[in-house]
């Protein structure tokens, strides 16, 4: 108890003294010793800019310090707090509280993913599918060799895949897929995104070898257009437009 | 849900009240093609009487005659014409027509997949459907 007073004392980054309030409800599980999951909740000040990951680190200062809440950059860019909020994923660190227009915000672990603890998920299968697609450059010269020349590029050839390397592999795209909710094969959208985003860069040359590798029962026809990987991307990537576009070699639509 | 792999499972994937009308579209879909196979079973089994002759016939359409049978028969084909026209926009998709062009994305991220061409194909198979069950519901009933 005394330690959890010298933690609130230090700063928040919510101050104590906001008149506003939420009650966050925490899913807390533990695969190693729980049946199953139990909600905790907490009652959160927050301020208009306050995101939820700053509400659970609250939290974790305050009342509970062992919430498990994987994080790191704080800024849409590691990809490493996923989480379903309100019932779908997204970012902690990206979605504020007060978006949400809700007195109670509930925040469990990603759908499709193992839990290792409360939030925090296991990302080893995506990681393996994504590694699968070949996730670089293939080609028989290099330009790392001394007297090699950068490959070049137009402008336009650019545009063709730059925005699926935006993907900062934060799986919210997989935790929203129907396909992924009941099938434990399926490559997922996140990784068929990242194959249209290597095929159709100029400078590659696996295009063959990787529709092969997702040409199979399991792989890029098990995706149905349902599109709510798109709609859950913080970044814009757009899975779903990359699958039918990939598909479109498949079908012959493209070359 | 499973719980190793804490997958959402059947009642999250066919949950269609979070992702939009897609999802909305998508749940239809299954559950037209199924319902349509099930008819196609149905049919070929049913027809099959014919080889019981002219009784055989007589009695299948006294069967379709009744007030069930012309609901189910008004399903059938409300479920026929959403499965037609929402395939074809989902086939069109599948080829990579009409979901947008790659290009640099901008906050907020509208995905260009989503976009209003599919939608008006999702309401537009929605209405067709109605209005051919409707139809159908006035043949039948007509009669
Ligand atoms: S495609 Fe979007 S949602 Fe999926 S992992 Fe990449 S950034 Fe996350
Ligand atoms: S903490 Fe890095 S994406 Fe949220």
């Amino acid at each position: 108890m005394a330690q959890v007073t010298s933690i609130a004392e230090e700063q928040t980054s919510t101050p104590l003294s906001s008149s506003k309030s939420i009650t966050l409800r925490i899913s807390r599980y533990n695969p190693k010793h729980d049946d199953s999951s139990i909600f905790m909740e907490f009652t959160v000040p927050y301020q208009k800019w306050t995101t939820v990951l700053e509400a659970i680190l609250d939290v974790k200062k305050h009342f509970d310090h062992s919430v498990a809440v994987r994080y790191s950059c704080r800024q849409a860019t590691c990809g490493s707090c996923g989480m379903m909020i309100n019932g779908k994923p997204r970012l902690a660190c990206f979605t504020k509280i007060s978006e949400l227009n809700s007195n109670v915000i509930t925040v469990e672990p990603m759908s499709n993913f193992p839990i290792i603890r409360d939030l925090a998920v296991k990302f080893e299968r995506m990681f393996d599918s994504h590694h699968k697609i070949k996730p670089y450059l293939i080609r028989d010269d290099t330009e790392l060799e001394s007297d090699a020349k950068e490959f070049l590029q137009s402008p336009k050839e650019v545009e063709q895949y730059i925005q699926f390397a935006n993907c900062i592999k934060c799986g919210l795209c997989n935790s929203a897929c129907p396909t992924m909710a009941t099938d434990s094969s399926f490559v997922g959208p996140q990784a068929l995104a990242q194959a249209y985003r290597y095929v159709a860069d100029s400078r590659d040359k696996g295009k063959d070898s990787r529709l092969k590798m997702i040409d199979e029962p399991h792989g890029i026809w098990r995706c149905h257009f349902a599109g709510s990987c798109s709609q859950v991307c913080p970044k814009g990537v757009d899975p779903a437009m990359g699958i039918q576009l990939l598909r479109g070699y498949l079908l012959g639509f493209r070359s | 849900m499973t719980k190793d792999e804490h997958k959402e499972g059947i009642g999250g994937m066919a949950n269609p009240r979070r992702y939009g009308i897609e999802r909305v579209a998508y749940l239809l879909m299954r559950l037209s093609g199924l319902g349509l196979l099930a008819y196609f079973v149905a049919h070929i089994y049913e027809t099959s009487n014919i080889l019981r002759g002219q009784v055989g016939w007589d009695e299948l359409l006294e069967m379709t005659s009744t007030t069930e049978g012309h609901i189910i028969l008004s399903i059938v084909i409300g479920m026929c014409v959403f499965h037609t026209v929402n395939g074809i926009r989902v086939m069109l998709g599948h080829g990579g027509v009409g979901v947008g062009k790659p290009a640099r994305p901008d906050y907020p991220y509208e995905p260009a997949s989503q976009n209003y061409r599919h939608k008006i194909g999702i309401y537009s198979a929605i209405v067709l459907a109605a209005f051919a069950m409707m139809y159908g519901l006035a043949v039948l009933f007509g009669e």
